[in-house]
């Protein structure tokens, strides 16, 4: 029996088949009717009770979408998707927003338990300083967020965006569609029409946010696309970390996920945003799994600002997803670490956009794609240097690991450099988990499926330990790995 | 404690061992030396478990188990150890985290507690200064840049760590200054004793001056053609393997 085809078993243990999220709960929901066309933009902006504003926002959007077409130059194959065979919101049936956790439902809460999400405060010991806070996104609502009486002493606004809507509507309309314009590409125009729900975050000037910040992503209700919006802007000065992870039933239909992510960063201010992506990936023979296609951006507006993207990618039967930084401060500093995981069927086109404008201006890219099966797993990513970025730098790493002769590694790095004084680097390595390396470790006492993880943990080092501590445990878990330099 | 009865194997249909019988007891330190090709390291992977070869004869008994029935991870854990002859690197992986994970995998496999971070710490200290190897070895990754020298003190250093019943020094001399051949006979000897036996594979006479053997065997084509004391590998240093109907410098 050749090693590979262990191990092309064992890393499907890891992922498909051992899928922990793949429940479904059974709660009452209210959804807008199949389809997608003025009226269900109007019932979803009624059902928030929308300014004017957005609701014109969104049509404009909508209006625009309609004279567009869905992209194809990403390595990616699917069957067409119909837009008009989705329910555009989904909500769990409560009373208005809930004022606290008492009053969200039980069977909400115990879901969210079962994940391993901790949404009830009080839980917490005495004493104990509660290190993360978290909104719970489920279907098209944000039901609960935690911590945020706590977070207002310092000034900080962590609340669903239909919250901020109602309550900070000067800083959503000052900053909505500013990174992501509406009219920015095909999935990012579809959100701006029909988004539901989704973070926003506001740190003041000079304020180091004191906790980690988490949004939990879940999509429950069947037929139902999921279209949240995340808007997160850090004042001149200040710092935040902030992390989203995602789950889903497992169903075999397709689900759609389109979401927009958009960051500001002012002078000297720092974004830290992680993402610990396990959608449902399908099964072996790829039916069923998330769409998974994201548009996440950064802009780095001040001076020395700095937006750091660090993904995990295991889940979703399709990835299309870019999370990219514009440098335009002087001295910004722009990071993409990812890693990215497919299996089996699973297709993965992910990569970056650092756009440097700002003079001085740096970027690291460093990327490390694991396929096994029959999987397609792509890097795509682009380092402009616009003329006036005097003095700007980038260095990008992409490394892929195979296992088994089935799957696919691609790596499609896009240079443009328009300012002579820049400099450009990049490395690109491509291999295979080794027999010998397997058999070394199985010399030594190890199980074939944990010296598999052992070796894809080394892989992937360089990113996992960007990682917050409160998730590197998930994502090392994801992984399927031992915990690393726990001594020495 | 290990009897290899008449054992056959081909790699690719080609036969590499030809009826191999060899008894090692308990504490006992055999040597087996052979010419490039004899087929000396296909018996010490065939004993470890990998891949690639077909047995086509004979049986493999290791403490009152067969050992060709286990996999490799299983004759591990079965206190089997295989010193490599080129140590595997794995980027990523700190030393340490590796001998942590393997100690702890081959403890769980046998019912024992697996030990904490602290105790762990205390065992590897003791363990590398005996091999007079630096603390810096255990936070580099997994032999990524060592020396010929560091990988095989590395090896030693395993083998110290899981203490097996039986270990097997793949030409563990190959490439080793005078030093580091002597540093690493040192780790060998430290863990002589009623309980670990060792199986030492090699081509010259040269590491058997520091790991004095009970028992020395020539293995030709695929055969033990003749066995002896220590002084049968003076004879070979002295006179090569000509006599066996090899011309060394073919």
């Amino acid at each position: 029996m050749a090693a590979t085809v262990d191990t092309v078993d064992t890393v499907h243990a890891v992922t498909a088949q051992k899928y922990k999220y793949g429940f479904f709960t059974d709660i009452e929901v209210e959804t807008a009717p199949k389809g997608l066309d003025e009226d269900t933009i109007r019932f979803i902006s009624a059902k928030k009770g929308e300014p004017a504003w957005l609701l014109e926002w969104r049509l404009k959007a909508f209006r625009h979408w309609q004279g567009m077409v869905e992209p194809s130059w990403a390595k990616v194959a699917y069957d067409p998707i119909d837009y008009q065979d989705i329910h555009y919101y989904a909500a769990p049936k409560t009373k208005a927003r809930p004022k606290s956790l008492d009053e969200v439902d039980p069977e909400l809460l115990r879901t969210y338990e079962k994940l391993g999400i901790p949404l009830r405060e009080q839980e917490l010991l005495a004493g104990v300083e509660p290190t993360v806070a978290v909104d719970a996104v489920f279907d098209s609502v944000s039901v609960a967020t935690t911590f945020k009486a706590k977070l207002e002493e310092y000034g900080v606004i962590f609340c669903s965006i239909s919250e901020a809507v109602e309550k900070h509507p000067e800083l959503v309309r000052k900053y909505l569609g500013s990174v992501v314009p509406y009219s920015d590409n095909y999935f990012a125009t579809l959100n701006s029409a029909v988004f539901t729900d989704g973070s926003f975050v506001y740190v003041p000037k000079g304020v180091r946010c004191p906790m980690e910040l988490s949004t939990y992503f879940r999509i429950n209700a069947q037929n139902t696309g999921q279209f949240e919006r995340t808007l997160i802007i850090a004042d001149p000065g200040s710092y935040v970390s902030y992390l989203e992870g995602c789950t889903a039933p497992q169903r075999d239909e397709n689900q759609l996920h389109a979401a927009v992510v958009e960051l500001i960063a002012h002078d000297d201010a720092q974004i830290k945003y992680s993402t610990v992506q396990n959608w449902y990936p399908g099964d072996e023979n790829g039916v069923g799994g998330i769409y998974n296609f994201v548009t996440k951006r950064g802009a780095c507006r001040g001076r020395n600002s700095k937006i750091s993207w660090t993904q995990v990618e295991t889940g979703s039967a399709i990835t299309w997803k870019y999370p990219s930084c514009i440098l335009q401060g002087d001295g910004s500093v722009g990071e993409f670490y990812s890693v990215a995981i497919t299996n089996n069927c699973q297709q993965a086109d992910t990569g970056t956009k650092m756009i440097h404008i700002g003079r001085n201006t740096r970027s690291t890219i460093v990327s490390k794609g694991i396929s096994a099966g029959r999987s397609q797993n792509t890097y795509r990513g682009l380092v402009r240097i616009q003329p006036g970025a005097e003095g700007a730098r980038n260095y990008t790493q992409c490394d892929s690991l195979l296992i088994g002769d089935r799957c696919g590694a691609h790596t499609v790095p896009y240079i443009e450099s328009r300012n002579r004084t820049a400099r450009v680097e990049h490395e690109a390595t491509t291999a295979k988990i080794s027999e010998d390396q397997l058999f070394y470790c199985r010399q030594r006492g190890l199980g074939q499926e944990d010296a598999v993880s052992l070796i894809v943990n080394g892989f992937c080092k360089q990113v996992l330990q960007e990682l917050p501590m409160e998730f590197a445990v998930e994502a090392q878990k994801l992984v399927g790995i031992s915990l690393e330099g726990s001594v020495g | 404690m290990l009897e290899i009865k008449t054992l056959h194997a081909s790699v690719d249909g080609k036969d590499i061992l030809a009826g191999v019988d060899l008894t090692i007891g308990a504490g006992e330190v055999h040597a087996i030396m052979g010419p490039n090709g004899s087929g000396k390291s296909t018996l010490a992977h065939i004993l470890a478990g990998r891949d690639g070869y077909e047995v086509t004869g004979g049986s493999v008994t290791f403490a009152g188990q067969d050992l060709l029935a286990l996999e490799p991870e299983e004759r591990a854990a079965a206190g089997l150890f295989l010193a490599f002859q080129y140590p595997v690197e794995i980027p990523g992986v700190s030393n340490s985290t590796f001998l942590k994970t393997a100690l702890n995998a081959v403890r769980r496999q046998r019912g024992e507690p697996e030990l904490d971070a602290m105790e762990f710490l205390k065992l590897i200290r003791a363990r590398t200064r005996r091999l007079e190897m630096s603390d810096d070895m255990l936070r580099r990754a997994v032999n990524v840049g060592f020396s010929g020298g560091e990988k095989k003190r590395n090896e030693v250093l395993q083998m110290a760590l899981l203490e097996p019943k039986l270990a097997v020094l793949d030409e563990t001399d190959s490439g080793l200054d005078i030093d580091a051949l002597k540093i690493v006979a040192d780790g060998v000897n430290a863990l002589r004793g009623p309980d670990h036996a060792f199986l030492v594979i090699t081509h010259y006479q040269r590491l058997l001056t520091h790991i004095v053997p009970d028992h020395v065997h020539v293995l030709v084509r695929g055969r033990i053609v003749r066995s002896g004391g220590k002084e049968l590998a003076d004879e070979l240093e002295r006179n090569g393997y000509a006599e066996f109907g090899y011309d060394e410098a073919a």
